[in-house]
């Protein structure tokens, strides 16, 4: 106990060597049609081949009886390609309900999963949205990892995203 | 035994071109599965089978579904559901059970012809053993081997090759790009192989789906390299036709071999 509150201590002062804050801020627009669903939606991380090096969330219809959700995850198609598809549905800390309109914040930390252990280097962390008898949408804002200070990225989506930022924190 | 089988060959380099043009081979043969990839622990696609000139427009007669041959992603036979018949088409259900890529083809193959006997020309079809049994007094005797072999594949969650591995027989595409992790705007690598070896110089007839709505069909005529492989480009996302036929004449007795080949493959938004 002592041990973890000396640690805390050193690091308010020091810079610590380990660390590292996500924040992802994902705004689901209201939409004026006929028949709406929640979006699926997908956030990962990216590496500069365009390797998925994290799934961060993936939002889908997890409560569908029988799994039935799971049948249009492949709808989010740059994410299916790149990770979806090998994935086990759901995964812990990684999958969760569909969301209705509204802004989200999403946070990670560095060596935690689902973000893990980051290598130094330049990403993308990639937003998907697809939404049932709609349309698909894809974002993706660069960053370089560990983030010196904090850093902010932004994107705007057209039809099924809203404004999406990443705040990055050492 | 030896004078037939030059009647044989002589028929065949008359008769061989003839023989080839029949009316129905200016119309497509396809299996159009409903998607090519889909997600879940289990799911099934749904596949028609036409003959058709529209893509894919159900609108000349249904493809019989006699020789279909579906490989699961173990390499194991698929056992379809039929749904049935009508006048323009065939349907079929495939269950999706284990993870991975499925490759659905029909294929058939036989020898047909003609030959003459007592003045009379005669129809013939048989296979290969009963050539045999054609009357010895026979003239102007003209036989083909035709093999064709009609696909398409799909895949439940992570695509696997085990079912794409060359049966080593008639004409085949071999996909290098997998052929259910296609986009619209990547390049795609097909290989095809003749009796199980590269084809090199083959001409390929690439079409996108959707013809009714297009005053030209905008085919894409390709020709396999040195390695019998053809890059497929397209522009838009959508289901792609593509086609190629393989002749070789009657050699030393031999009947003739035609072998074709027709694919439907999915290109998605990238």
């Amino acid at each position: 106990m002592r041990k973890t509150i000396a640690f805390l201590a050193t690091g308010l002062i020091a810079t610590p060597a380990v660390a590292g804050e996500m924040t992802v801020n994902v705004e689901i627009p209201r939409l004026r049609v006929a028949e709406y669903h929640k979006p699926y939606v997908a956030v990962w991380v990216e590496n500069e081949a365009g390797q998925a090096v994290a799934n961060l969330k993936v939002w889908y219809d997890v409560d569908m009886r029988n799994a039935e959700g799971t049948k249009w995850l492949p709808d989010m198609r740059t994410w299916w390609r790149r990770t979806g598809r090998t994935l086990k549905m759901p995964v812990n800390g990684v999958s969760g309900p569909t969301q209705g309109p509204g802004r989200y914040a999403l946070k990670f930390r560095d060596g935690v999963r689902p973000l893990g252990k980051l290598a130094p280097g330049a990403y993308k962390l990639r937003i998907e949205a697809a939404r049932e008898v709609g349309g698909r949408e894809t974002l993706a804002i660069p960053f370089q990892w560990p983030p010196r200070g904090t850093q902010t990225g932004s994107a705007q989506g057209q039809s099924e995203l809203g404004a999406v930022s990443l705040i990055l924190k050492p | 035994m030896f004078a037939r089988a030059s009647l044989i060959a002589a028929g065949l380099a008359i008769g061989l071109g003839a023989f080839m043009s029949t009316p129905a081979e200016a119309h497509r043969r396809w299996l159009l599965p409903s998607m090519t990839v889909f997600a879940g622990d289990e799911a099934t696609a749904s596949v028609d089978a036409a003959v058709s000139n529209q893509l894919f427009v159900f609108e000349h007669h249904a493809l019989a579904l006699d020789n279909l041959a579906i490989t699961g992603p173990d390499g194991q036979t698929v056992q379809p559901t039929i749904i049935g018949s009508g006048k323009y088409r065939s349907a079929f259900d495939v269950p999706l059970k284990k993870q991975g890529t499925y490759r659905i083809a029909l294929t058939s193959e036989g020898l047909m012809g003609f030959y003459e006997l007592n003045g009379q020309r005669q129809r013939w079809r048989g296979t290969r053993e009963e050539i045999s049994k054609i009357p010895a007094g026979a003239t102007n005797v003209q036989i083909n081997e035709s093999i064709s072999r009609t696909e398409t594949f799909v895949s439940l969650g992570t695509p696997n090759d085990t079912a794409l591995k060359p049966i080593g027989h008639g004409v085949e595409m071999i996909p290098v790009t997998h052929p259910t992790d296609l986009a619209a705007g990547e390049p795609a690598v097909m290989r095809f192989l003749f009796d199980g070896q590269p084809a090199a110089g083959l001409e390929i007839e690439f079409v996108e789906g959707g013809t009714r709505y297009r005053d030209n069909d905008g085919a894409q005529k390709l020709t396999t390299d040195a390695k019998g492989e053809v890059t497929l480009n397209v522009k838009d996302a959508g289901m792609y036709y593509l086609e190629t036929t393989k002749s070789v004449d009657g050699k030393e007795g031999q009947p003739g071999r035609r072998a074709s080949y027709t694919g439907v493959l999915e290109f998605l938004p990238s």
